[in-house]
C-alpha cells in the first residue's frame, strides 16, 4: 500500500460498517504478571480513543499489541474487520507507533533517518514525501543534521514524522506529550488534531486527563491490565477526573 | 521478492553507512587483527615450529575474533532508541531484516579480512600471493558460513544482559565445522598441495553455507519476536 491508501481502506471499512480497529478480549501476561485481561473495544474511522492509567497499568503492552510488537495470547485485534497476522506486511502499513522511543538512529541525520523508513515503507516519491514529512514537523531547515544532536522536543517531532511518513490509517501514541516543553506540545497538538481531521483512527495513551479529553472522542481507563470504563467523551470532564482517581485509588 | 531485496538492501546501507561515520567497530577489529597478528608473531619461536605450520591456524584465529566485535555490533546499533522496534513494525519481513543484517556483517567482516591479509603476510612472511584466488574462495565460503551463524546469534544474545559475553558463547560451538575445513585448506594451499587433495572440505564447507543459511533465514523470525 502507498501513501493514501491507507485512507482509502478506512473509507472502504467504514463503507462496509467494519470499525476500523476492533480489539476483542485480549489477553497477554509476562510470567506472572497479567499486564492484558479481557481488553475489548471498536474505534470507527475518525474517532480516537485515550486510555488513562496508573504506571503498570498495561497501557504500553496494549500499544504493543495494537502495533502487532507483542502476540496477543489470548483474544484478538482487527484492522478494516481482519485480523491483525502476524506477517502481514499490508497490515504494518496502515499502523504508525509513536512510542516511549523515538526508534530513529542518533548516527543518520534527519532527513536520512526519515528516507531510510520511507524505503521499508515502500512510499512513493521517496524524496518528496521526507521533505514534507520534515516541513510538517518543522524540522526542514534541520534536514541534515543528525538525529543525535536533536534535543528531546525535536527528536519527538521527527518521530512523529517518522510515524506519520506512510500515512497509515491507525496512530498508536504512547505518552506523546512527555519531556515537550510548551512549544513543543502546542506543535503536537496540532499534528493530532490535524490527523483527527483527516479521520485517522489513533489510540493515546497518557496520564494527562487534559491533554487526552481534548484530543479525544472515546476515553477508557485503564488499571491492572483492565479497562474500567470505556465510553465516548461526553464532555464532563470533572467526572472523569473524579472516576480516573477512584479507580487508581482502589487499585491501591 | 522486489520488496524483500528492496527492504534488506535498506537495511544493509543503512548498517554499512553508521559504521562508516562512527567507525568504532571497525577501528577495534583492525587493531585487534594487528596485535593478535604481532603478539604471536612474536611469541612463536622459528627455530621450533615453521611459520608455515602455525600460519592457517593463526590466521582463521584472528578472522573469526575480529569478526566476533563486528557481529557484536550488528543487533547492538538497533538498541539505541529501541530502533529494532521501528524494523519490526515497518512491512519488511523478517528474511530481509535478516538479509540486510547478513550483508552489512558480510561486508564489514569482508573488509576486516581484506586489510588483515596483507598484514598476515607481511608477519609471518608465508606465500599468500600465488594462492591467492583459491585463498580469497575459501575465506568467502568460511565467511559466508559463520556470518550466517553470527548474524542469528547476535539478534539471539542482544537482549541479554551480557551480550558481548553471550554471543562468542553461543556461536564459537558452530563455528568449529568451519573453521577446522577453513584451516585444512589453507595449511595445504600454503604447503603447495594441488587444490584437488582439498575436495572433502571444501565440500563440508560449501555444505555448512547451504544448511546454515537456510536454518538460519528460517529460525530468525522466532528469535527476533517477542
Amino acid at each position: 500500500m502507498r501513501r493514501g491508501e491507507a485512507t482509502l481502506t478506512a473509507a472502504a471499512s467504514a463503507a462496509a460498517g467494519r470499525p476500523a480497529l476492533e480489539v476483542r478480549a485480549v489477553e497477554r501476561s509476562f510470567g506472572h504478571v497479567r499486564a492484558l485481561r479481557g481488553v475489548s473495544f471498536a474505534l470507527d474511522a475518525g474517532d480516537s480513543l485515550a486510555v488513562f492509567g496508573p504506571n503498570g497499568a498495561g497501557k504500553t503492552t496494549l500499544l504493543r499489541v495494537l502495533a502487532g510488537l507483542l502476540h496477543p495470547q489470548r483474544g484478538e485485534v482487527l484492522l478494516d474487520g481482519a485480523p491483525l497476522a502476524r506477517a502481514d506486511a499490508a497490515h504494518r502499513r496502515r499502523v504508525g507507533l509513536i512510542a516511549h522511543y523515538s526508534l530513529l538512529y542518533d548516527g543518520l541525520t534527519a532527513a536520512e533517518n526519515l528516507a531510510f523508513y520511507a524505503r521499508l515503507y515502500g512510499v512513493a516519491g521517496r524524496d518528496a514525501a521526507v521533505r514534507a514529512a520534515l516541513e510538517g514537523v518543522g524540522l526542514a531547515d534541520r534536514a541534515d543534521d543528525l538525529a543525535g544532536t536533536f534535543s528531546r522536543g525535536m527528536v519527538q517531532r521527527l518521530a512523529i514524522a517518522r510515524a506519520l511518513l506512510h500515512a497509515p490509517s491507525v496512530v498508536l501514541l504512547d505518552e506523546p506529550f512527555s519531556g515537550l516543553d510548551q512549544r513543543a506540545a502546542a506543535a503536537l497538538r496540532d499534528v493530532l488534531m490535524r490527523l483527527r481531521a483527516e479521520r485517522r483512527t489513533m489510540v493515546l495513551v497518557t496520564h494527562n486527563i487534559d491533554e487526552g479529553l481534548e484530543l479525544a472522542t472515546h476515553v477508557a481507563i485503564q488499571v491492572a491490565g483492565r479497562f474500567a470504563e470505556c465510553a465516548p467523551v461526553d464532555g464532563d470532564l470533572a467526572a472523569y477526573r473524579r472516576r480516573y482517581a477512584e479507580a487508581t485509588a482502589a487499585r491501591g | 521478492m522486489g520488496d524483500l531485496l528492496r527492504a534488506a538492501w535498506a537495511i544493509a546501507a543503512k548498517d554499512v553507512l553508521l559504521e562508516f561515520r562512527s567507525r568504532t567497530a571497525f577501528v577495534s577489529a583492525l587493531v585487534f587483527t594487528a596485535l593478535v597478528l604481532a603478539i604471536f608473531n612474536f611469541a612463536r619461536d622459528p627455530t621450533a615450529v615453521s611459520a608455515l605450520d602455525l600460519a592457517p591456524g593463526i590466521l582463521w584465529i584472528t578472522f573469526t575474533f575480529a569478526a566476533m566485535l563486528g557481529l557484536n555490533r550488528a543487533f547492538g546499533l538497533e538498541k539505541e532508541n529501541r530502533a529494532l522496534d521501528g524494523l519490526l513494525l515497518s512491512p519488511a519481513s523478517r528474511t530481509a531484516i535478516y538479509l540486510g543484517k547478513m550483508l552489512a556483517n558480510l561486508v564489514f567482516v569482508g573488509a576486516v579480512e581484506a586489510i588483515a591479509l596483507p598484514l598476515f603476510a607481511l608477519f609471518f612472511n608465508v606465500p599468500v600471493l600465488p594462492v591467492l584466488g583459491p585463498l580469497v574462495l575459501v575465506i568467502a565460503l568460511a565467511t559466508l558460513g559463520f556470518v550466517a551463524v553470527g548474524t542469528l546469534m547476535s539478534s539471539m544474545a542482544v537482549n541479554t544482559r551480557l551480550a558481548e559475553l553471550m554471543l562468542p558463547v553461543l556461536l564459537l560451538p558452530f563455528l568449529v565445522p568451519p573453521v577446522t575445513s577453513a584451516v585444512q585448506i589453507t595449511a595445504r594451499l600454503f604447503a603447495g598441495r594441488p587444490f584437488s587433495e582439498v575436495g572433502a572440505w571444501l565440500r563440508l564447507l560449501v555444505g555448512y553455507d547451504i544448511i546454515f543459511v537456510a536454518a538460519c533465514l528460517l529460525f530468525f523470525e522466532s528469535t527476533i519476536e517477542e
